[in-house]
């Protein structure tokens, strides 16, 4: 019989909230958590504003020691990480964990801490450089810290595929759990890419908004004015687990995770394919995976990152794959109001879709004044709609050209 | 001036998060300390800068408690 798996528990640490509850609440009331920068002076920068979390309080939780051997990516791993195991009322003194993994993306890894250590060895010389560079800098180590802390000593690893590295790591975990490599994985994705440094190549680039006026009001996907996409940082982590092991131990499930579908644009480093055929070739994996006919789509949670390209591809590979359903898709971007948080995304966006499942309530796409030119589907402009949602789908594409697509559905039993 | 072991506590207390009670002379850094490899040279990194000294590897290795270290500067240093 195949094994199947379904989602248990989920953390957050976000610009909106550091628990799950503030953050969806915050999501549905369509607040922004985009703001001028704080934790160091932007003057400078031609971007001046992104998705922060101000004030992370890490030491509430864990000790200094831990906090001194860590980047921002992988204390944000460590704390939602925490909540999703905490919510998933896993036992730690009795569930098995050498059947228990993690699998948490990064895109960047400690891309801060790299930058100061960089700024010592320039400075001072290969005699200043911390021998702590390396392991808070290499972008697994939210994967390893995660399974040090806990002791899970299952499958351990960490997918990196830009902005769908997220979507990417969930996915391989659920392929590991069918697979039978594990029971339980602690999966998701993490980025702390608020630094000068990685702001200015964003910037250079031509792919970030820079209206430093209204920083509120720069992340528009689908809409006429939009002009880029907003930096933002934080962490999603789910528990994935294999579902006889779930119903043994009564869990509460938030949804069943049933398909899982990538593809290549092969086509230019930073800009998506034109004709949208990567993107499409993703959610028709993931559907066929799933055995769902697109139809049984009820909710698109679009990686909409509001660059002039990025939402016109996904619009068109939708409408190409749903034809005249596309139009009775809710379709939202989570990026309207946390920015984009690169590797991620694509996890804190799947948690928010086994929520909207879960609850039947899709948050609202802000900003979205004037839909830009065939922009035509309903992508809940405004205010948050309650609709029974049975199936729905992530998506998640990065700079690469690399796709991801999470199909998600209600647990039937 | 403080003493060369109060100097070196500070800096210990700083580098390994560790409460300044549990700084004595025969502390181990390993074994009393919690201290890894890591911690070792960062901690040695700091006492370099501190004194504009470079203590050699095959020296560093020698130093496993707060006492020989202390020691080490002391003579290093000529001063109490």
């Amino acid at each position: 019989m195949e094994r199947r798996v379904v989602i248990t528990g989920l953390g957050v640490v976000t610009s909106l909230g550091l628990s799950v509850e503030e953050f969806f609440s915050n999501l549905l009331a369509g607040k922004s958590g985009v703001s001028r920068i704080t934790r160091f002076d932007p003057a400078n920068l031609e971007v001046q504003f992104a998705g922060e979390i101000k004030n992370f309080p890490f030491r509430e939780r864990f000790d200094i020691k831990l906090e001194k051997r860590t980047d921002r990516f992988t204390q944000y791993a460590l704390w939602a990480s925490l909540d999703a195991v905490k919510d998933a009322q896993l036992n730690l003194d009795s569930i098995d964990k050498d059947r228990v993994g993690v699998v948490i993306g990064s895109g960047m890894g400690g891309i801060e801490t790299w930058e100061i250590e960089h700024i010592k060895y320039l400075n001072g010389g290969p005699k200043k450089v911390s021998p702590l560079l390396v392991p808070m800098m290499i972008p697994d180590m939210a994967s390893g810290q995660v399974s040090i802390y806990f002791g899970f000593r299952g499958p351990n690893f960490c997918v990196t595929s830009a902005c769908a590295s997220g979507a990417h790591a969930i996915g391989e975990a659920y392929r590991l759990i069918k697979a039978g490599d594990a029971d339980i994985i602690i999966t998701g994705g993490s980025e702390a890419p608020i630094t000068g440094y990685c702001i200015s190549s964003f910037a250079n680039m031509g792919a970030l908004s820079k209206r430093n006026e209204e920083p509120e009001k720069a992340s528009r996907p689908f809409d006429r004015d939009r002009n880029g996409f907003v930096l933002g940082e934080g962490c999603g982590v789910v528990v994935l687990e294999e579902l006889s092991h779930a119903l043994k131990r009564n869990a509460k499930i938030y949804c069943e995770i049933c398909g899982y579908g990538t593809s290549a644009d092969a086509y230019h480093i930073t800009a998506p394919d034109e004709n949208g055929e990567g993107a499409y070739m993703a959610m028709a994996n993931a559907l066929k995976e799933a055995k769902l006919s697109p139809t049984d789509i009820d909710y698109i949670n679009a990686h909409g990152t509001s660059t002039k390209l990025n939402d016109k591809v996904e619009v068109m590979a939708i409408k190409r794959l749903f034809k005249e359903h596309a139009y009775k898709l809710l379709i939202n971007s989570t990026k309207s109001m946390i920015g984009h948080l690169l590797g991620g995304a694509g996890a804190v966006e799947f948690v928010v879709t086994c929520l909207s499942v879960y609850y039947n309530k899709i948050h609202p796409t802000i900003n979205l004044d004037n839909p830009d030119e065939g922009m035509d589907l309903d992508f809940v402009r405004f205010k948050m709609k309650e609709k029974e949602i049975f199936a729905a789908l992530s998506n998640s594409f990065g700079f690469g050209g690399h796709n991801a697509c999470l199909a998600v559905k209600k647990y039937l039993k | 001036m403080a003493n060369l072991f109060e100097e070196v506590k500070n800096i210990i207390v700083e580098k390994l998060h560790v409460p300044p009670e549990k700084i004595t002379e025969e502390a181990h850094f390993i074994n009393d300390l919690g201290a890894d490899s890591l911690d070792i040279t960062t901690l040695l990194m700091e006492v370099n800068d501190k004194y504009g000294i470079d203590i050699p590897e095959e020296e560093a290795q020698k130093l496993d408690t707060v006492g020989k270290l202390v020691n080490y500067l002391k003579e290093k240093l000529n001063r109490e």
